[in-house]
């Protein structure tokens, strides 16, 4: 088991069969697909709600979404540990402000770089609530159910992304 | 399945199972080099295909695991109605946090679990604001652009006319090409 823990990456096959497995599983054992994004706005609303109780009568987002600790909330967390144990297991956790890509185009300043991941977090949950989902509720269980509004949204985070991207690097970043 | 219908049901069943699915989840994403953000960047400079290698292995498995749930009767799809509107307009906002952010949602958290302080303290920062930017302004984007354009099926096989299996083995031998076709050029 340990010689399957311990190597740095898998091949991208491998992981990918991985995850594949536990969106079956999300079918099965949780009735749902599984995504990332929609924790997020669970997260924010019992945020809010610790401000305000009320908040989801006021915020028709929140009855939809419904601001409670569950299993779509839990995912969060999860990745989070999970990503800490590989990393670790690996050798590979370090802490770390700016990412090499971005320092060799944008500079070493980790508050510049920290500001620019804020607001692309900020366009990123925007965009993934618009569409309904990210690039694990739509890129693999939408397209995975041969959803049509999935396979579009698909296409456009990397139609965006890879635009978005040479912009980035190619134009702004000279 | 009633035992199945009782689990989905039971909540504290279901925190703990979202729990264990997100950790083997950001376990996989980890080891697939995908939380790193210099191998999204490279994805989407067209520099490395590491994250649709794993996309697509993913969906490779899901697509024929999922199908086959549904058909012997172990779980339902969850597909809704898409639109222009929604999924492209969206899609695209999505791409540019996407390349700005270089992770997404659920990168960014494994992100930060292998010690990336910008994930930590900037994007996932990020998405909780945005998150809460379009529960406020959900009621207007609702109104004026999520139904725009409609698709015109739910699924594919609808839009194709086409036996569901039938697309399926199709997608699978398409998916598969790409991987190899990948593999051949050494991208």
């Amino acid at each position: 088991m340990s010689g399957i823990l311990f190597p740095a990456t898998w091949s991208p096959y491998a992981a990918g069969v991985g995850i594949g497995v536990l969106v079956c599983l999300s079918f099965l054992l949780c009735n749902r697909p599984l995504g990332a994004s929609s924790a997020y706005v669970k997260a924010r609303g019992l945020l809010e709600k610790t401000v305000d109780p009320h908040v989801e009568e006021k915020k028709e987002y929140y009855r939809e979404i419904a601001p409670r600790v569950d299993g779509v909330l839990m995912i969060l967390p999860g990745i989070v540990i999970g990503a800490f144990i590989s990393a670790v297991l690996s050798g590979q956790f370090h802490l770390s402000w700016v990412p090499g890509l971005w320092s060799a185009t944008f500079g070493d300043n980790a508050i510049v770089r920290v500001l620019a991941a804020f607001t692309g977090g900020i366009i990123l949950a925007f965009g993934a609530r618009w569409a309904g989902g990210c690039t694990s509720g739509h890129g693999i269980s939408g397209t995975s159910q041969l959803s049509l509004a999935s396979i579009v949204s698909a296409a456009c985070f990397f139609i965006g992304g890879i635009a978005a991207a040479f912009v980035i690097f190619y134009v702004v970043g000279v | 399945m009633p035992l199945l219908t009782r689990l989905h049901q039971n909540g504290r069943a279901q925190i703990v199972i979202g729990l264990g699915i997100g950790i083997a989840f950001g376990f996989f994403l980890q080891k697939g080099g995908v939380t790193d953000y210099n191998v999204i960047i490279g994805q989407l400079l067209l520099e490395n295909f590491v994250v649709v290698k794993v996309m697509l292995s993913a969906v490779i498995v899901a697509m024929i695991g999922v199908n086959l749930l549904v058909h012997i009767g172990y779980a339902q799809l969850h597909v809704s109605p898409g639109s222009l509107g929604s999924n492209m307009i969206g899609g695209l906002i999505f791409g540019v946090g996407f390349a700005l952010l270089g992770l997404c949602p659920g990168t960014v958290a494994g992100a930060a679990g292998t010690g990336a302080l910008d994930a930590l303290f900037g994007g996932i920062i990020g998405m909780l604001v945005g998150a809460g930017l379009f529960a406020d302004f959900y009621p207007k984007i609702k109104a004026r652009f999520l139904s725009c354009a409609p698709l015109p099926a739910q699924t594919l096989p609808e839009l194709l006319r086409l036996n569901r299996w039938v697309v399926i083995g199709i997608a699978e031998i398409v998916m598969i090409g790409i991987l190899l076709m990948l593999a051949y050029l050494g991208w």
